[in-house]
């Protein structure tokens, strides 16, 4: 079979490894389907990790946003009114032209016994850099998402909570934070959705393709620059999206049953995929 | 433009940026915001259009008129809309150019692929190679209008479906009670009150369309996007400038820009939904 031999050279060719020379002429569907495929990888290590990260985080400042700390949640209304207010596109750009400013040896952190060399010319690649910008962009819509969630927790829970006696630590892990993660799941969903969409944007924002590494779309437009015919490169991109948003819409999905698993049938939320769009 | 400009001693006050911010280049840059509000302007109504028409299409008794809206509406939502800026335009204009090519160049025999290119006629061009410059700008920006409203009119479709759907079925049973036909129902009692139940969803979309407009910028159109980039680099494919690398400055202002553009939309929108009085 010649598709193995193309899955040998191109499997993991967006993480630089195998064939070095990308196919120039005579491209083969195998070629476009493995090349594709391989950067599909990209796309998915971005939004999972920007995903796990931006989850936490966003918990942490909805929290702030909902509780009145001086300055905190002026600095953290400011923070999701700059990533909700621009165009992700023009987050890309920024940051990368700040990393590129920054000196180029790397920053010497001192620690007593030991100093740390910060490696900032990784900022300016797409791995470390674009992650960032995904990570506060992720945090700042899905904290929005968050506490809106939390404003609208019954305030008779809450009481409860205090009638208990229970501890403010108990209150929220118990009480507050899974009434909210299952009142606004949905909407979560969806932008875990988006943020996997918008994982296409890294590599047409400056970030560049060291090597020719680079993510599904990178490949997909490679493919229709150099054969001139869009009808093949786009609907197998196309593909993979849907296939892996299914995926995405599963794995949520399950994780929406486990959160309403102790309320009656009738109260059960399921979960509206992008009909309502929050972005 | 300002007449002391021409003296070389405005060079070393701080007067020169405010000839620097107002030469030729930057004139155009400015010119670049117009662009994309004239996009959104234009856009906007288009994909409302669009997305009522697939909206009332979704709900169409006929059958492949319902399959076709449904597949239109639904394709958005599984697959990044960058593919379709990126798609969309390279595939009309081949379609188009086909098109031409086989009615206007009869006598040339042979595919219009060959190998890795696309080969048409000279005269099947579009637009022409003998055309002035402006003609190819607007048929980019059409072409760019029309994957606008393509994409977005797909999202549209979805929020007019549901809003169809939230109108109380007992006013649509009224309606046909008193024997109103299917178009005198939409058009008296679906459509007037349907845009009470989208005008949420319409708002999200405004804000979506206006975060998506840097986009033009992959569309090979010379947006705010292009200019950002060729006034700050200090070195760039056409000019060579004296100062340094000053683009994080001009995207700042780009960044500025859209967080204006957001606010006030915000705060309009904020107006129209008090006044409306949104039931959501």
């Amino acid at each position: 079979m010649y598709c193995e031999t193309t899955f040998d050279n191109y499997a993991f060719r967006s993480l630089g490894l195998g064939e070095r020379i990308l196919p120039k002429t005579d491209i083969t569907l195998c070629d476009q389907i493995i090349l594709i495929g391989s950067g599909i990888i990209w796309n998915l290590y971005f939004c999972i990790i920007a995903l796990t990260l931006g989850f936490i985080s966003a918990i942490i400042i909805a929290i702030i946003r909902n509780n009145n700390y001086p300055i905190l949640t002026r600095v953290t209304n400011i923070y999701v009114f700059i990533f909700r207010g621009s165009p992700l596109f023009i987050q890309f750009f920024c940051a990368y032209e700040i990393f590129v400013l920054l000196p180029k040896i790397g920053l010497d952190i001192n620690l007593l016994f030991t100093t740390i060399t910060l490696q900032t010319s990784w900022l300016t690649k797409a791995w470390l850099g674009a992650l960032i910008v995904l990570f506060l962009n992720t945090t700042a819509y899905s904290s929005e998402i968050f506490y809106g969630a939390l404003k609208s927790i019954p305030k008779h829970d809450i009481e409860a909570a205090d009638a208990f006696g229970l501890s403010n630590y108990i209150r929220y892990k118990k009480i507050i934070i899974p009434t909210m993660l299952r009142n606004s799941w949905s909407s979560y969903t969806n932008e875990a959705i988006f943020l996997f969409h918008a994982t296409t944007l890294v590599f047409f924002s400056s970030f560049p393709a060291w090597g020719q590494s680079g993510d599904a779309l990178y490949y997909a437009n490679y493919f229709a620059d150099k054969t001139f015919n869009p009808f093949i490169p786009y609907p197998i991109i196309a593909a993979y999206f849907i296939f892996i948003t299914l995926i995405l819409i599963i794995i949520f999905k399950a994780i929406n049953v486990y959160f309403n698993r102790h309320l009656p049938k009738e109260r059960k939320r399921s979960i509206n995929f992008l009909t309502n769009m929050i972005r | 433009m300002f007449e002391y400009c021409s003296e070389p001693g405005i060079l070393a006050t701080f007067d020169w940026f405010s000839c620097y911010l107002t030469n030729g280049k930057h004139l155009l840059f400015y010119k670049s915001f117009a662009l994309i509000i004239l996009l959104l302007l234009i856009t906007a109504p288009l994909a409302i259009f669009l997305g009522l028409i697939a909206a009332v299409g979704i709900k169409s008794k006929n059958f492949l008129l319902r399959i076709i809206s449904k597949t239109y509406a639904n394709i958005v939502r599984g697959i990044p809309d960058i593919i379709f800026f990126l798609f969309i335009p390279i595939t009309i204009d081949q379609v188009i150019e086909f098109t031409r090519h086989k009615i206007k160049c009869q006598d040339i025999i042979g595919s219009v692929w060959q190998g890795n290119d696309f080969i048409v006629c000279n005269i099947a061009k579009l637009p022409l190679n003998s055309d002035p410059q402006w003609i190819h700008d607007l048929y980019g920006f059409s072409l760019a209008i029309l994957s606008f409203t393509l994409v977005y009119g797909a999202f549209a479709a979805n929020t007019f479906y549901g809003a169809i759907n939230s109108v109380p079925q007992s006013q649509i049973d009224t309606g046909k009670s008193f024997g109103m036909n299917r178009r005198q129902i939409y058009f008296s009692i679906i459509f007037p009150q349907m845009w009470r139940y989208a005008l949420p969803g319409l708002s999200n979309l405004w804000m979506l369309l206006i975060k998506s407009t840097p986009l033009l910028f992959l569309l090979g159109i010379q947006d705010i996007v292009f200019w950002a980039r060729e006034l700050g680099g200090s070195k760039t494919s056409i000019f060579q400038y004296p100062h340094s690398d000053w683009r994080v400055w001009y995207f700042i202002a780009l960044l500025v820009f859209y967080l204006l553009l957001t606010k006030i939309s915000e705060n309009i929108i904020k107006r129209i939904s008090n006044k409306l009085y949104i039931p959501i």
